[in-house]
């Protein structure tokens, strides 16, 4: 009973800190847009840790979808409708639409060639954009767009000019996203999808159709990932083909290990400490690249249980 | 035309060659030690950089010769201190610390040696057409086709002839039996990773008498190194030879008629392998 309340008091507390923040944050040295971001990268990372911590399966091109999504709104704003709702529903469905497709046609594989070919399929969109200069700007990027206020009808949310609101606008997505993700999991789904994790092949001779369920999770995680692609690129009024590339995909993986991936809160700490420290760092240093590295190597070897799995394991000592 | 598709072919193989030599080493420490080392390209590129260095003071035959066992030696010292931590853990980790190591290597480099691209010097002989009509086969070309393919041959005589060929492709197969026959296991992985980091090393001197010498050259040929153990398949050594060649000349040909799209055809080559034949061409079955 006491680790049942515990669980709630610690949910209560996260969701108090995040409908919060913008009224705390400059004490602290921060600011708004910071938020926004710690929150699109931590539903990044959560959305790869449902496939990752919950699945059980290594997927390292997880930008790929992100970026698609990115793009997708970004264009569909630009070029088609000047809506954001609209641009959103486009960029999730590219996004997804991609996953279910390449998330088909390696859903055999496993370990590290699941890994590998992740990658490498990661690298085809980013070539893409990086080539299709007249539609998607190049290495340039998507500029010349922003996001559009929503009419409500009866009030008008003027998401562009009010970084708060703007805030919330993405508060909202994200806790609707987490609240689905817990819902999944908790279903009988979820507990077959935890099952496979544990152990693959008592699964598959329980008559679990394990391809299958894979390819479920792999397209359901890419669905969230692509929410948080398309937040990114209304937030930054811009996309890049960085937003595909490869150590953005590294960048994902690592919030989730750096909180704990076996936790549901874990890479949102670990996005916490990312976001916060990379804008910090990278203010101060042009070497940011090699202190991300450092920072890499360091996890792996000294804490690769994560902020959250150690914290777990002492409360079960 | 038939020159501008010779040449495309031809420059085609000689990448392809590269990216097989590259891909080779990649192979080595995955198959024996389940390591996908991202940090390969920065292997790469410290070759390079050690000929570049080097260059003034032995000369290009010198530093051919020395700059690929600098780097082999750095590769077997990281091996030691860091990736050895890590066998027997879930591939993940690996993968992160080589990701990580990937990145301290080109920012590193950068560091070190500029941003920009640093003149490398090839002797002026090596330099010349060795022919007027076919005006690309200068002789550095030819020299470096050649010398990859001493490099595989070697490679290949080491496995099938040597002892220690012998232990790595038996711990390949099964490492544990290899240990209890009394291998010191922890020093084979170390000098197979060596073996594979002196590949990347080669390859990164001859490279950069090519493609120029900057700190991305490294992570420019990561990717379709990848890609050439996915479509060669996994655990086979020719197939990774065949798999460089083919996705090599496939870039080169598609230079040729449809060049915006040279760099993503070896990714839709991929996806059709694994469509038609997901263990790659010439890979075993079942192994993963």
């Amino acid at each position: 009973m006491g680790a049942f309340n515990n669980k709630r008091t610690a949910d209560a507390a996260v969701w108090l800190v995040l409908l919060t923040a913008p009224f705390w944050m400059q004490w602290i040295g921060g600011y708004t847009e910071l938020g926004s971001r710690v929150l699109v990268m931590a539903l990044a990372a959560m959305s790869l840790n449902f496939l990752l911590g919950f699945t059980g399966v290594l997927s390292f091109g997880h930008a790929a979808y992100f970026g698609l999504a990115a793009y997708g709104a970004a264009m569909t704003i630009k070029y088609l409708v000047p809506s954001t709702p609209l641009g959103m529903l486009v960029g999730i469905l590219v996004g997804t639409g991609a996953g279910a497709v390449i998330g088909a046609m390696i859903v055999k594989l496993r370990g590290v060639y699941f890994a590998m070919v992740t990658i490498a399929f990661g690298q085809v969109f980013y070539f893409i954009t990086f080539r299709w200069n007249n539609v998607t700007g190049g290495d340039d990027g998507l500029t010349d767009w922003h996001r559009v206020p929503i009419d409500l009808g009866f009030t008008k949310l003027d998401i562009l000019g009010n970084p708060e609101l703007f805030y919330y606008f993405i508060l909202f997505f994200f806790a609707l996203s987490l609240a689905l993700m817990t819902i999944l999991l908790r279903s009988p789904f979820g507990r077959t999808l935890l099952a496979i994790r544990e152990n693959e092949r008592r699964a598959r001779f329980l008559g679990i159709p394990v391809e299958r369920h894979i390819w479920l999770s792999f397209v359901i995680s890419c669905f969230f990932v692509s929410i948080a692609g398309t937040l990114y690129a209304l937030l930054n009024n811009f996309v890049d083909p960085r937003a595909l590339y490869w150590g953005q995909s590294g960048n994902f993986v690592i919030m989730a290990v750096l909180g704990g991936m076996r936790s549901f809160w874990g890479p949102l700490v670990g996005a916490v400490i990312f976001v916060v420290l990379q804008d910090y760092v990278s203010s101060h240093t042009e070497n940011w690249e090699s202190f991300i590295g450092l920072f890499f190597v360091l996890i792996v070897l000294f804490f690769p249980r994560g902020v959250l799995g150690i914290f777990k394991r002492k409360v079960a000592q | 035309m038939t020159q501008l598709i010779l040449f495309n072919v031809f420059n085609g193989l000689i990448v392809g060659a590269f990216y097989a030599l590259m891909a080779l080493g990649l192979s080595l420490i995955l198959n024996l030690s389940g390591v996908i080392n991202f940090a390969h390209g920065g292997f790469l590129a410290l070759g390079g950089y050690m000929a570049y260095m080097l260059i003034p003071y032995i000369g290009f035959w010198g530093a051919l010769v020395a700059a690929p066992f600098l780097t082999a030696f750095i590769g077997i010292l990281v091996e030691r201190v860091l990736i050895r931590r890590l066998y027997g853990r879930d591939p993940l980790y690996s993968l992160l610390l080589t990701f990580g190591l990937a990145y301290i290597f080109e920012d590193g480099t950068r560091f070190i040696w500029g941003a920009q691209s640093v003149p490398y010097q090839v002797p002026d002989w090596l330099m010349q057409p060795l022919s007027v009509d076919y005006f690309f086969l200068t002789g550095y070309r030819v020299f470096m086709m050649l010398l990859v393919g001493v490099a595989v041959s070697g490679l290949f005589l080491i496995l099938s002839r040597t002892r220690l060929g012998m232990r790595i492709r038996a711990g390949t197969l099964d490492l544990e039996t290899v240990s209890v026959l009394g291998v010191n296991v922890r020093v084979l992985r170390n000098l197979n990773f060596g073996l594979g980091i002196y590949l990347a090393g080669l390859a990164g001197v001859l490279a950069a008498g090519m493609l120029g010498l900057s700190p991305t050259v490294g992570t420019s040929l990561i990717m379709p190194s990848f890609v050439t153990i996915i479509v060669g398949g996994l655990g086979s050594l020719p197939g990774t030879l065949l798999g460089g060649l083919l996705i090599g000349v496939a870039t080169g040909l598609t230079t040729v008629f449809f060049p915006s799209a040279s760099e993503a055809v070896i990714y839709i080559m991929m996806g059709a392998i694994l469509l038609i034949r997901p263990r790659g061409l010439l890979g075993e079955e079942g192994r993963f």
